[in-house]
This record gives C-alpha cells, sequence and structure tokens, in this order.
C-alpha cells in the first residue's frame, strides 16, 4: 500500500524512566497502539486521544499531545479540509465519524443569560423549602372537567383529567442509544440510574433486552425504521413508545450496525440472525406522509393499551410546522433532537452540515403550538447537545417540557469524546460489544455515577429556580422573560422570543 | 359644567394608555370587606383600612372598587369615564349615546385634594341597552356592553372606561389610597363589598387609568406582590387569545380568573387551587378522588400557576375571594365579625374598622378566603360570551391588545 | 354597619397623625396615648421617655404602628402594649422588655439580641427571624416562618414558646437556641399542630413539640425523637417561665409528652458540593 499522506493526529509519548514496564497500557488500550518489547512502544497513528492509558498507567509517565506539524497557512483550506481530501482519494469512501457536530458554530445557549430575583420579588431558598421539579410527560387535556362528589365538593368528570401521562422526578432523561451501538451493561447502568432517579432511559433502536426488564416501567421503548426487537411484548414492557423519525447528528438518513458487532446477545435482542448487518433504513417504509404517521401512532397505542407514543424527530428547517403535525397525528410528546446531537456513526459531511441548533427549535415549535392553541396536547423533550443544568435550565425556558441527554450520560461512564464509537474498540467499553472492554464497566458503578450526574443537575436546577423566585418548573416551563440575550443578532432574538440583555 | 383644560397639563397624552413591553415591578397593600348579609358600610371603611396602611405603597396609585353603591339604579350598568379632554368626552359620549339609553351623564363627585394633581375628566353615565340593538345582535347584554367598552378603549384617543358594573364602580387614580378616597367623596357611598388598593410600583407609566382595582363589568381585582411566573403565565394567556399588554401581574391574574371562572367554568375554589397549586407532596398524600383530581388541575394549568409572592382580592356583585401564593410570601390576614369578612395586609387594618372581630386569622397559603352574599349570583358572568382578544382589550385599552382582533364597531 | 360619621370628613382621612402622643408621667411609669399617631412619633416619645428614665411605658390604643421597641439597647425598662403592635415589634432589641395585651404582627423579635417579648395573643409571619438571644413567648398561633434561622452566640441562647399552632417553616435554618411550640391556645383544632418543611436545614438548636409531629411535616435535617428525662431538664424551667407569664399551670402544660427535633448534623450540605 502506498504511504498515506494523513499523518498521525497525536504524539503518545512515554516517559521511560518512570515507566514501570508493566504493560498496564497495552492491556487498557482498545485501539491497539502500543507493541511490547521490553517496554511499551506506541504507534501514533493508532492513538485516538481517549486517555484509557493515561488514566490507568500506574506511572502516570503517559502523556498524549497534539502532533503539531506545521503547515502552510491557508484560512480557507484548513488542515482538516486538507486531510478529508487525501483521505477520500486514498479509499473512495464516506468519511465516517461519531458523536456530535464539533464544528464551531454559534452556541445559542452560551449567548442567553438567566435572571434572577432583587428586592421586588424573593429568590426562594432550595434547600430548606420545596423547589419542585416533577414534570409530568403526555398530552394534557385543554381543560380540566368537574362534577360535584355529591358532598359538597368536586370530583373528575367521568374521562376528565390527566391520562397516560408519566411522572418524572425531575426533566432530564436519557436519550436513546441502542444496544448494539452501546454495551449491555452501558444500557443496565442507564436503566438502573433511571429507576434510582425516577426518569426514563430509552432502548434506542435495538431492542430491550430481558436483563432491562425489571427496570421497564423506566423504560421508553423505540421503534425506528428497522423495528429491531420490536415485538407486541416489547412495546406492552415499556413506559412509552417511542417512534424515531430522525436523529439530530444524522438527519434524514438511515444506519448500520456491522454485522461483526452482532453477537449472540444483541441478536437475541434486535431479533435478527447473529453476525449479519442491522440496517435501518432511512425513512419509516410505513410513513411516507404525516397521515401515515397517525396511523402507525395509533396502532402502537392499539397494541400497547394506549401508552404515551412520542415522536423523536431532527431538528430541520421546518421543524415547527412538522412538530405541530405530529402533534395533530396523535402524538404524546415530541422529541426535538438538535444538530449537534451524538450518534455512534455518521457521514461526518451529514453530522457537520445538516440541521439547526436545538436553542431555535425548541423556541419555534413551543411558539408555533401555542399560536395554534394546542402546545397542551403534547410535551416537547429536548436534545441535541445539553451540556449542563444551565442548558437544561436555558433550553426549559425557551419551552422545553424535559430535556435528554446522551453524550453527558456517556461522558458519566467514561466517553472522553474521541469520536471513535463507530470503529466498535471504545477503550472505555461504552460502544463496543467485545466482552474484554464491556466488562470495564460494572453496571452497578455505572448507575452510581449517572444517578449522581442527574441529582447533582436536578440540585443545579433547583438552585436556578430558586434565584429565579419559583418554586416549581412549570413555573419557568416556556418562561422567556427570564432569559436575556448577550452578542445574539435582533432576527435570533425574535425568533427566539428572547430580549437582548438590558432590555 | 366649564372645564379648565390647562389643569391636564401634567398629563400627558402619550401617557394616557401606556403599553409597557417589560414587566413592571412593585410592592402594594389591600383589603377586602364584604358584609355577607347585604347590609351596607360607608366608603370611609376601605378608606381607614387603607389609611393605616399607607407605608406599604408610595403614592402613585389608590383605588376602590365599592358594590351596591348605586341602589338607584340596581339595573343600569355604570360606566365611569376617564378623559384626557373634551374632544375625547365628546367622542366617547357619541358612542355611549349611540348603544345606550342614558339616564344620567354626570361628572363625578370630586373634591379638591392637595397632592392629587393631574387628574383627567371624570364622569359617569347610567345607562341601559338599546333593546332593538340587542335583539338585531342576538347578544347578551354583558357581550353589548364589553363590546362597547373596547369600542371606546380602543377608537377614542384619551377615553378610558375605568369601570363598567352594575350597582358597582371604581375610583382610582394616582395618590395614596386616602387622598384617592377623599378626592371621590367616598364616605357618600354606601356599599356590601369594597376592595381597596395601595400602589408601590418601582416602575410605572403613572396615569389614573393604570391604578388598581382593575375592572371588567363587575369584576375588580386587587394584587399585592409579583408573580415570579408572569412570562411563562402571559404566554400561556396568550394561547388562548388574551393579549398581556399592561406588563402587570393584575393584568395576568385577572385574565386566569377570566379563563378559569367563566371560559372553563371552574368553580371558585378549584380556580384558586389551580392559582396557588398544592405541593405535590401534598397531593400525593391526599385521598385518591382528590389526589387525582389535583394532579390533573396541576398538570393543566401548570402554566398559569402564580408562582412567586402574591395576595389577591377579586372582588363581584355579590362577594369577594382572597387568595395567598402558595407558599405565603406575601401577608393576608383575614378577620370575621358577625356577618362581616375582612381580609387585609395588615391586622392593624382591619382592626380600624373591626376593633373587636369575632375572630382574626391568617389565611392558609393557597387557601382562599371567600365572603358571599346571601342571595346573590356567583362570581361569573355567565351571560357574557366575548373572546380573550376581547376581554384584553376591554381591560386595558392598550393599542396592541385592541388590535389583536379587529373590534366590532 | 353605619358609617362611621355621617358629616363629611374634614380632610383626607389619616391612618395615623404625625404628631406625639399624650403623654402621662407617675414617677417612672409612663403611660402614651397611642390612638392614630404615626410611628415615628410614638418611637421619638419612648426613646425620650427612656432617656429620661422612665422604667415602665405603658401604650394604649395601639394598632398597627411599627418598630416599637426596634433597636432598643437598654435593660430594665419595660414596654407594654395594649392593641395590635405592627410589624418589626422589637426587631434589633437588646434587652428591652415588651409585654403585649394583644396581637403581633409580622416580625416580632426579628434580629433580636436579647431582652423579653411576651405577646398575649398570635403573632404573624416570620416572628424571631435571625433571632440570636433573649426570649420571645406567644400565647396563641403563628404564622409562616417562625424562628426562621435562629442562632445562639457564645453565651447567648435565644428561646422561643408558642402556645398556640404553627403554619409551614418553623424553625427553618435553625442553628441555635430553642423552639417551643405546645398547640394548646389554638384557634383551629382541626389544623395539626404545625405545616410542613419543619425545621427544614436545621443545623444547630432543638425545637421542642407538644404531642407529636408526622415525618413527612419535617425537613430531610433533622431527626425525631420522643422527649427523655435528659432533655427535660432543659425544658421544663423554659415551660414554667413561660406559663407563669401567660398565668397558665406548667404541669398542665408538661403532662403530655413532647416531641423533640433536632439536627442530625451541623453541616448538613457538606456532600451537596463538589469543587470545581
Amino acid at each position: 500500500m502506498q504511504q498515506s499522506f494523513v499523518q498521525p493526529e497525536f504524539r503518545v509519548k512515554i516517559d521511560y524512566d518512570k515507566c514501570h514496564k508493566c504493560g498496564r497500557c497495552v492491556q487498557q488500550c482498545g485501539w491497539g497502539v502500543y507493541d511490547f518489547n521490553e517496554r511499551p512502544v506506541p504507534h501514533d497513528e493508532k492513538c485516538r486521544a481517549c486517555h484509557r492509558c493515561v488514566t490507568f498507567c500506574p506511572a502516570h509517565c503517559i502523556t498524549i499531545e497534539k502532533n503539531t506539524l506545521a503547515f502552510r497557512d491557508n484560512d480557507n483550506w484548513s488542515t482538516d479540509a486538507r486531510k478529508a481530501v487525501w483521505k477520500q482519494a486514498e479509499t473512495g469512501g464516506v468519511l465516517l465519524t461519531s458523536m456530535g457536530n464539533p464544528k464551531p458554530y454559534e452556541r445559542i445557549f452560551d449567548k442567553l443569560l438567566l435572571d434572577a430575583c432583587q428586592v421586588t420579588n424573593p429568590s426562594i431558598d432550595p434547600l430548606r423549602e420545596p423547589m419542585e421539579l416533577r414534570t409530568y410527560l403526555g398530552r394534557k387535556p385543554d381543560n380540566v372537567e368537574i362534577v360535584p362528589d355529591g358532598n359538597g365538593g368536586f370530583k373528575l368528570a367521568e374521562g376528565a383529567g390527566v391520562h397516560h401521562n408519566i411522572k418524572l422526578d425531575t426533566p432530564i432523561i436519557f436519550s436513546p442509544m441502542s444496544y448494539g451501538s452501546v454495551s449491555l451493561n452501558v444500557h443496565r447502568s442507564l436503566a438502573m440510574a433511571a429507576e434510582r432517579c425516577g426518569i426514563l432511559m430509552n432502548t434506542g433502536e435495538g431492542g430491550l433486552h430481558e436483563d432491562l426488564y425489571p427496570y421497564q416501567d423506566n423504560v421508553i421503548v423505540q421503534v425506528a425504521s428497522g423495528r429491531f426487537g420490536v415485538s407486541p411484548e416489547y412495546l406492552q414492557r415499556g413506559a412509552a413508545i417511542e417512534i424515531k423519525i430522525g436523529q439530530g447528528a444524522k438527519p434524514g438518513i438511515g444506519g448500520h450496525l456491522p454485522g461483526e458487532k452482532i453477537d449472540r446477545e444483541v441478536s437475541a435482542t434486535r431479533m435478527i440472525p447473529q453476525g449479519s448487518d442491522a440496517i435501518s433504513p432511512a425513512p419509516h417504509h410505513d410513513i411516507y406522509s404525516i397521515e401515515d404517521l397517525r396511523q402507525l401512532i395509533y396502532a402502537l397505542k392499539e397494541a400497547s393499551g394506549y401508552k404515551p407514543v412520542g415522536v423523536k424527530i431532527a431538528a430541520v428547517h421546518n421543524v415547527a410546522a412538522i412538530a405541530s403535525g405530529i402533534v395533530r397525528a396523535g402524538a404524546d410528546y415530541v422529541y426535538l433532537d438538535g444538530f449537534r446531537g451524538g450518534t455512534g456513526a455518521a457521514p461526518a459531511v451529514i453530522r457537520d452540515h445538516i440541521g439547526i441548533p436545538i436553542e431555535i427549535a425548541i423556541a419555534v415549535v413551543d411558539q408555533r403550538l401555542r399560536e395554534e392553541g394546542i402546545r397542551n396536547q403534547a410535551s416537547i423533550i429536548a436534545a441535541g447537545s445539553i451540556r449542563s443544568s444551565a442548558d437544561a435550565a436555558k433550553a426549559i425556558a425557551l419551552g422545553a417540557d424535559v430535556v435528554a441527554i446522551g453524550t453527558a450520560a456517556l461522558l458519566a461512564l467514561g466517553c472522553h469524546l474521541c469520536q471513535s464509537c463507530h470503529t466498535g474498540k471504545c477503550s472505555w467499553g461504552i460502544t463496543t460489544q467485545k466482552p474484554e472492554l464491556t466488562r470495564r464497566i460494572d453496571p452497578e458503578w455505572g448507575a452510581e455515577r449517572l444517578t449522581n450526574l442527574v441529582h447533582a443537575w436536578s440540585h443545579e436546577l433547583q438552585e436556578i429556580l430558586g434565584a429565579l423566585g419559583v418554586n416549581a418548573v412549570e413555573s419557568l416551563r416556556g418562561s422567556r422573560e427570564r432569559l436575556r440575550a448577550v452578542g445574539l443578532d435582533e432576527q435570533t432574538c425574535r425568533i427566539l422570543g428572547v430580549k437582548p440583555a438590558g432590555l | 359644567m366649564p372645564y379648565d383644560l390647562n389643569r391636564y397639563d401634567g398629563f400627558a397624552p402619550a401617557n394616557f394608555r401606556e403599553e409597557s413591553p417589560f414587566k413592571i415591578h412593585g410592592g402594594c397593600g389591600l383589603m377586602g370587606i364584604c358584609d355577607e348579609s347585604g347590609a351596607l358600610m360607608s366608603g370611609e371603611v376601605p378608606i381607614l383600612a387603607m389609611a393605616v396602611q399607607r407605608d406599604r405603597g408610595n403614592g402613585l396609585g389608590g383605588g376602590f372598587a365599592g358594590y351596591g353603591i348605586y341602589p338607584a339604579f340596581p339595573d343600569h350598568f355604570c360606566f365611569h369615564m376617564m378623559y384626557h379632554d373634551l374632544r375625547a368626552k365628546e367622542e366617547a359620549e357619541a358612542i355611549l349615546d349611540r348603544h345606550f339609553l342614558i339616564e344620567v351623564a354626570e361628572p363625578m363627585p370630586t373634591r379638591p385634594v392637595k397632592g392629587i394633581t393631574g387628574a383627567p375628566l371624570l364622569w359617569r353615565y347610567f345607562m341601559t341597552p338599546h333593546t332593538h340593538m340587542l335583539e338585531e345582535r342576538d347578544v347578551s347584554a354583558e357581550d353589548y356592553v364589553v363590546g362597547v367598552v373596547m369600542l371606546v378603549n380602543s377608537r377614542v384617543d384619551g377615553a378610558f372606561v375605568a369601570s363598567s358594573g352594575k350597582n358597582m364602580g371604581a375610583f382610582k387614580g394616582v395618590g395614596y389610597p386616602e387622598e384617592i378616597g377623599h378626592y371621590f367623596r367616598l364616605e357618600e357611598y354606601e356599599g356590601h363589598t369594597w376592595v381597596g388598593h395601595n400602589r408601590f410600583p418601582t416602575n410605572t407609566p403613572g396615569w389614573w387609568g393604570g391604578a388598581h382595582p382593575f375592572t371588567l363589568l363587575d369584576w375588580s381585582i386587587v394584587h399585592n406582590g409579583e408573580i415570579s411566573s408572569y412570562g411563562i403565565n402571559s404566554r400561556y394567556l396568550e394561547q388562548f387569545g388574551y393579549t398581556c399588554s399592561l406588563g402587570t401581574d393584575t393584568e395576568v391574574a385577572a385574565y386566569l380568573f377570566d379563563l378559569l371562572l367563566r371560559r372553563h367554568k371552574l368553580p371558585v375554589e378549584l380556580a384558586c387551587k389551580a392559582l396557588a397549586a398544592p405541593l405535590w407532596d401534598e397531593i400525593d398524600r391526599m385521598p385518591a378522588d382528590a389526589a387525582a383530581l389535583m394532579r390533573s388541575l396541576r398538570a393543566v394549568y401548570g402554566p398559569g400557576m402564580l408562582n412567586g409572592p402574591f395576595a389577591i382580592v377579586l372582588g363581584f356583585n355579590g362577594g369577594m375571594v382572597a387568595l395567598n401564593d402558595r407558599i405565603k410570601l406575601r401577608p393576608l390576614v383575614a378577620a370575621r365579625s358577625g356577618a362581616v369578612i375582612m381580609v387585609a395586609s395588615e391586622e392593624s387594618a382591619i382592626r380600624t374598622v373591626l376593633p373587636a372581630p369575632d375572630e382574626v386569622w391568617t389565611p392558609k397559603a393557597g387557601e382562599p378566603v371567600i365572603a358571599r352574599v346571601a342571595g346573590m349570583e356567583p362570581p361569573f358572568h355567565s351571560q357574557l360570551h366575548a373572546s380573550p382578544a376581547e376581554i384584553s382589550c376591554a381591560m386595558t385599552a392598550v393599542e396592541a391588545a385592541c388590535h389583536a382582533e379587529e373590534v366590532v364597531a | 354597619m353605619k358609617p362611621a360619621s355621617i358629616a363629611p370628613p374634614a380632610g383626607v382621612i389619616e391612618g395615623y397623625r404625625y404628631v406625639a402622643p399624650a403623654v402621662e408621667c407617675d414617677g417612672a411609669t409612663v403611660r402614651m396615648d397611642a390612638q392614630g399617631v404615626y410611628f415615628q412619633q410614638l418611637n421619638d416619645a419612648v426613646r425620650e421617655e427612656i432617656a429620661s428614665g422612665a422604667k415602665l411605658i405603658r401604650l394604649s390604643n395601639v394598632n398597627g404602628q411599627r418598630y416599637i421597641g426596634t433597636g432598643l439597647r437598654v435593660s430594665g425598662v419595660k414596654i407594654e402594649v395594649e392593641g395590635t403592635a405592627g410589624n418589626d415589634l422589637a426587631m434589633f432589641s437588646d434587652g428591652i422588655e415588651i409585654e403585649v395585651f394583644g396581637n403581633g404582627q409580622d416580625g416580632v423579635g426579628n434580629t433580636m439580641s436579647s431582652g423579653r417579648i411576651v405577646v398575649h395573643g398570635d403573632a404573624g409571619d416570620v416572628l424571631g427571624y435571625g433571632m440570636r438571644g433573649g426570649s420571645v413567648y406567644i400565647r396563641g398561633d403563628v404564622g409562616y416562618r417562625v424562628g426562621i434561622h435562629m442562632k445562639a452566640f457564645e453565651k447567648l441562647v435565644p428561646v422561643l414558646v408558642c402556645g398556640g399552632k404553627a403554619r409551614d417553616f418553623f424553625g427553618e435554618y435553625m442553628a441555635g437556641g430553642m423552639l417551643v411550640l405546645l398547640g394548646i391556645n389554638a384557634r383551629d383544632d382541626s389544623q395539626p399542630i404545625a405545616g410542613g418543611f419543619l425545621g427544614a436545614g436545621m443545623h444547630g438548636g432543638v425545637i421542642y413539640v407538644r404531642g407529636s409531629v408526622e415525618p413527612w411535616q419535617c425537613g430531610a435535617e433533622v431527626a425525631i425523637a420522643t422527649v427523655g428525662e435528659e432533655h427535660m431538664a432543659e425544658l421544663r424551667p423554659v415551660i414554667e417561665d413561660y406559663a407563669k407569664a401567660m398565668g397558665m399551670d406548667a404541669e398542665d402544660i408538661l403532662s403530655q409528652p413532647f416531641t423533640r427535633i433536632a439536627p442530625m448534623s451541623h453541616r448538613p450540605y457538606a456532600k451537596l458540593y463538589a469543587s470545581m
């Protein structure tokens, strides 16, 4: 083979004076960076900078550096752009990558600031006074019909009130990540954490492994175009059912889980033969239009005893109209995935150039549903790079009912965002099915870390609510009056429904 | 009666009906009193109650509403009008004349009070709708009146309807409440129900119409505190077609009552539970039926829940409702003395009026104090079918609200 | 109800007049008629008389005047209030004794350092906020947020006894001193003795409740226990003093078991935070 023009991205440096020559790095690295010849010898070109070896080296003698080769300056032809051309010239392939869009598009969350109370209304102490995060996910009626209860009081009229809603203890849930793209231990960790936090995990499109049955009340089961693992039992086990139309990282395209990742367990869960590729078509071939979506929504309701059915879409240009159609088609929630959302594998050109920011999507969908008087008919779940409780609070203030976290959850489990999930060699044991790697995540340990994260963010949300002087999250939800923009243009402010700071 | 237009120089037309794009902040004091037997109390009673609470306001707004005050015209709609100038008066009167048989048109009885300046022209009218016009349009008298209120507010620059109910009226302006009460000669009125308000705005458009109470038909509303959930409350109301253009919590509270009581037909007890919802933990401890009802109320009306400190008194022909926020962040004291029920921000206000009440208590957070005059209707306008946009226009007279929907002449 | 006066009022009805109260001296005892006197003039007169050596000041016809006894740093002097004392009664006070024959409004004993307040009636919200020393005895019911952030400091140990029932947030953030809730002189028998969030955030001091409370009523940071002999030694003298001030029978009050509510930790939030 010809010599590649693409030089290694990183340099692995070992301080051999300190090195114990124990071989731990060789054993830890999933990418095969190290050979061992009396001492570890790194092959830089294989390194993904995932820091697994760095973290577990007992001598702390490994550092990973950027390969700072100088290129002739060219603002137009970035180094990455040149490398991409070389790679494609060498291989003829579509460039594949993972996790969310890393490009320097504007991050709107970072240009929004929250309000706080001073004098005219009091801030509320979140630690000692009630500070309610409980959220009901699902369709709500326009009003509450009541009848006299015969004792001088009132009760709900027959059939009135809120039904088929899911109680969440905090408005943060885990986003869909399929078993297959992530390991079973990751699924177990997510499910256990969801139960402990009173929230939901989401199967993604890879079916529900029987180990997760005990946690089924905290699980959203997903139905995607590949229909992997979808059976009446699957539908009846979930707390809610989600139709996956699209994903923020790769709107409009399907998926492809390579046969080598389809081991016995994945095969059984997805209900497909071992070793064969699991291909998700780009569209659902029973949904070519909105009325078909309605048909599928009601088929799922019929099959599940009228569990809540949500629809997940990627945030694209016409998202408001699409979401309105979804609500009118009978969905109990709309899941909006912004263009920075993560993925286990996607063509870089798709991930990096398609979709719109989640902030904009929340704003236009919430506003559109209000204008049409149907905002109460569905909840809005927002995802696509919720990086902190601050992002969550801002998303909720823009109009989201709930936020979903995927990348943040994986970070909690050790992910270092090396963007190599598609290789199936994740050294942290997250996005791999290799037994020697997947065993690196102990579900109990994983669940504790995820629970810690959700609890910490929930505490922070309570602190934010307290500063805002409200003691229930529904009083922040859609309250854009409590947001101000710094450095956003007038048009974007108008679309967001947020005033610039100072007004 | 000759009017010296120079007298109103301090009153800039631009400020007359000011729309605020911003949230207006402020604190306040309030009172409400109702004799459930229907016996009448002098207008001095609410003045006394507000006067001892003077320090709760800052002189930028005071006002009262009295019910049962016009026994000579119990079935006439009484419009209390504010005019910027004679032209506005002429134009507004032309509209009133077209729509009503005007029994009496007279200047509001007032007297000069030191410190009260910049008053608009204040007139009142006792009127009945032209029967043939009601029939032609096939509308209820209440719809008709709201339509005219909108028409005046939106079409006549410099005219504002301060109140429009039967056998009731609002008396409000820029000043301390005791000064405003004296200015309007309130001691000459007797009512079975009164509400009063003392305003402490930190940012005010400073116009007479902006003082409390807010009214529409028989309803009046006074409010103390700051609703921290204003942003979502106003967006929720906009979803139903209301236009929150004044940026005040009072406006939002008024629309929420209209939505819950009149349009969604909730009994006042449950409407109060929607606005000052019990905590989830409390709901979880309730018996199953009550918990299901409360859970639904809260889940459905969550965006309308008033979060943050407030005390509100809603007056209506036949009683009043006083409500506190759900964790009691604003003061409210209640008392009963025989058939009289009274609420105020401070106990001293109650004892000024009722020196030896049968009982005095602090209402529980979120639990309304309800007073009803025996034999009078419940507090919603059953014959009113106005849309939220029309309600907004009628209550605020702000241009943005009145353009929300084309007003039918 | 008839109008208070048939003749039109001479001027604007005033809640208070900005005039000095009528004062009547009898040796070291001073009487003042507070009827309609604005708080500034009333409190000026009180301060003046104390400076001139008055030991007992009797205020009659008090109704809502704020700040009575506020900021007074004096011992051996007593103020008697007849009527409804206004907001912030005895705020920041240090040593004064006040007895109210009537109700207190909001903010009684706010940030008080020492002294003694006895109210023969109810008291409103935020009673004893940040109280650092002295004692406050209330005969009847009290409102929301009573004894919030009471704290002890060196020899200063505040004591607040409420004879009736309390609303939510009793003893919130409590950092020291003693709060006692008796539930005896209550207006409404159907209400629980305390609302919710009792002792929420409590990290010092002790709360005694006559009878019992449900765990849901209490904050997460407290331990609930039945009072044993060892704690009666601390409670008994307080109850005896309270009973004497109120003309009640101490043994009667002590005839029922008490519940003791105390913090589990002086640092309840040590684990809440992670350093960045």
